[in-house]
């Protein structure tokens, strides 16, 4: 049973509290807008942009170090790929030195076979001609000493010119 | 017809359906609340009003007749068996009052006296509240420099000369539908009132409350975390810029950012407020919400740009529905924030109406029996209110930011279905 008035009071709004709300509305919406909201937000977005900044940072910094990573890998691949070269030229040197070790020594063996075996070979032929005069000193020696001792007496000589006269008689 | 469906088929992408569309989500929350409000409601008033002689129809009557039964009640005289008048201690507790009540009837009632400013016909008149000595069914005058004035149900007229037979400085008189109608003539009150006095408090709190927030990150840096109340206040406070100002308005919202702030948490405070016993319903007051709506409207229209003024006054669509769209269109820049004022306003009033009528019950039914019922729902509707003091501050700054946003972007997609429209148009030609 509440009245005509009070119900018109809650519906229809108050000169007085349209004017004060309107005011400190106004003068809250300032007030905080300048000294808090200003220096919250402010600090907020400070803070905001510290840690995008900080964030930003380690993930350039984590970058840098997979970068840095990245190219120690390739220098070390490298590295790597250099003294596996390295390592195969030097495998071919050696094979290259021993190769021409080799032939080199397969060389100097056969112009030294052929030089020992033409020294054998003339010294061979120097020892058969020696063994040739020797034979031939020999046999004139040995001549010489059959001569001797066959025309040692008269009587050989008598025979053998005798002998030598038949065969020419003969002839 | 057929231009109409066009209209429509053409739009489900716009503005306002995609507004329209995001705001009934954002709300449906609210509606659940209101189903369950509704809901009890309706059971407190079966419940509540079968009991007396009189019921809910008879109080209408009673409203247009007699004004006895209200004056036997008000009186604070009443007896045991006198039945009490549940709903106009409800009004009178959600309106406001020219004095904080504190506790207490009638003569024995204590309560803080709270200035009265008058703009009299003689010019402003100041004096205190308790000249009225708790009166507030005119029947103490309260003489003030050669003028004389009553409380009649918190309202100050002019006394009249004499009383009438009920010991009122009033004179009644009867308007063309029969009905009782004060005839005194009232003066404009800018009174300090209860809920402007919760109001000049809770802007107080605001004040020191932020100021020594903003202190905090002035001395303690802005990369230390924060601490203590900073703590609690700065996530709200970039909540309110993140999802509220840039969500809604874009990259805008910057600039509306402490003006969304400011509504947030005055409006947060008073609805926290509004929950603890004797304090004031300042945001269940219409006052209050319509000077928030207003601004709303105000901060809409002076930074609505092109792509908002040629959507109300160009609308994409037939030129032979433009004098039906456009007047649709101007009301709906009214009836935005009309509803931003009855949704705070009847949200937080029948929040408050509710817990006093089952507090109510006890009295109603005569019966302390009924008490841990009262006591039950009550403290079901107290934590509900709670949510509610939450979800009504957000709702009104987030449909604020809305209405701004809608007012503000740059509405490149809206130029590209634009285009789209046309071609269609052309089609249907």
């Amino acid at each position: 049973m509440f009245s005509t008035v009070i119900l018109a009071s809650l519906i229809e709004p108050g000169i007085g509290l349209i004017f004060w709300t309107s005011i400190t509305f106004v003068l809250l919406v300032v007030i905080l807008g300048k000294f808090a909201w200003k220096p919250i937000l402010n600090a907020i977005k400070t803070r905001e942009e510290g840690i995008e900044k900080a964030l930003a940072s380690a993930e350039s910094a984590l970058n840098d170090m997979r970068e840095l990573k990245s190219a120690n890998d390739v220098i070390l691949a490298n590295a790597r790929a250099e003294r596996d070269t390295l390592l195969k030229e030097a495998r071919e040197t050696k094979d290259a030195i021993i190769a021409e070790a080799k032939h080199k020594a397969s060389a100097e063996s056969d112009r030294i076979l052929t030089s020992a075996r033409e020294q054998i070979t003339n010294e061979k032929n120097a020892a058969i001609d020696e063994l040739k005069k020797q034979v031939a000193v020999l046999s004139i020696e040995i001549a010489e000493k059959i001569l001797k001792s066959e025309l040692s007496n008269d009587e050989k000589q008598k025979t053998l010119v005798t002998n030598l006269m038949k065969d020419v008689n003969l002839n | 017809m057929f231009l109409l469906g066009n209209y429509l088929h053409l739009h489900p992408n716009s503005k306002s359906v995609r507004f329209f569309l995001q705001m009934t989500n954002k709300i449906n929350t609210y509606r659940a609340k209101q189903a369950i409000l509704a809901i009890l409601f309706v059971f407190i008033s079966v419940f509540g009003f079968s009991s007396e002689p009189v019921s809910p129809a008879d109080s209408v009557h009673a409203v247009t007749t007699s004004e006895h039964h209200a004056e036997a009640t008000a009186e604070g005289h009443q007896n045991a068996d006198a039945p009490v008048d549940i709903s106009k201690i409800a009004f009178e507790h959600i309106l406001d009052s020219h004095s904080w009540h504190l506790w207490g009837e009638g003569h024995d009632a204590v309560s803080i006296p709270l200035p009265v400013i008058l703009k009299t016909e003689n010019g402003l008149v100041f004096f205190l509240s308790s000249a009225f000595h708790h009166d507030a069914h005119g029947t103490v005058v309260a003489k003030v420099s050669g003028q004389r004035f009553v409380n009649y149900e918190e309202g100050i007229y002019y006394a009249s000369e004499t009383p009438n037979e009920e010991g009122q400085y009033l004179s009644m008189s009867k308007n063309e539908k029969n009905e009782n109608v004060l005839s005194n003539a009232a003066p404009l009150d800018f009174s300090l009132t209860k809920n402007a006095t919760q109001l000049v408090l809770s802007g107080l709190i605001l004040i020191l409350l932020f100021t020594s927030v903003a202190r905090a990150y002035k001395s303690h840096g802005v990369t230390s975390a924060p601490k203590g109340k900073q703590s609690f206040l700065e996530p709200l406070i970039v909540f309110v810029r993140d999802d509220l100002a840039k969500e809604n308005i874009g990259p805008k919202g910057e600039k509306f950012t402490p003006y969304l702030l400011t509504v947030f948490f005055l409006i947060l405070i008073n609805n926290v407020f509004g929950l603890v016993p004797i304090s004031a319903n300042l945001t269940g007051n219409i006052a209050f919400t319509l000077v928030l709506s207003v601004c709303t409207l105000i901060l809409t229209n002076i930074n609505g740009n092109k792509h908002y003024w040629s959507h109300i006054f160009l609308p994409h669509a037939p030129k032979a529905i433009w004098p039906i769209l456009i007047p649709i269109e101007i009301i709906g820049i009214l009836t935005k924030p009309f509803a931003l004022m009855i949704r705070l306003f009847a949200n937080i009033s029948a929040g408050h109406i509710i817990i006093i009528s089952l507090v109510g019950l006890i009295f109603i039914f005569k019966s302390i029996y009924i008490s841990p019922i009262s006591v039950a729902f009550a403290l079901f509707i107290d934590i509900l209110e709670v949510l509610v003091a939450v979800l009504q501050a957000y709702i009104f700054t987030m449909l604020t930011s809305l209405f701004i946003g809608s007012a503000v972007a740059d509405t490149n997609e809206d130029g590209a279905h634009n285009k789209d429209d046309d071609k269609l148009a052309e089609a249907h030609h």
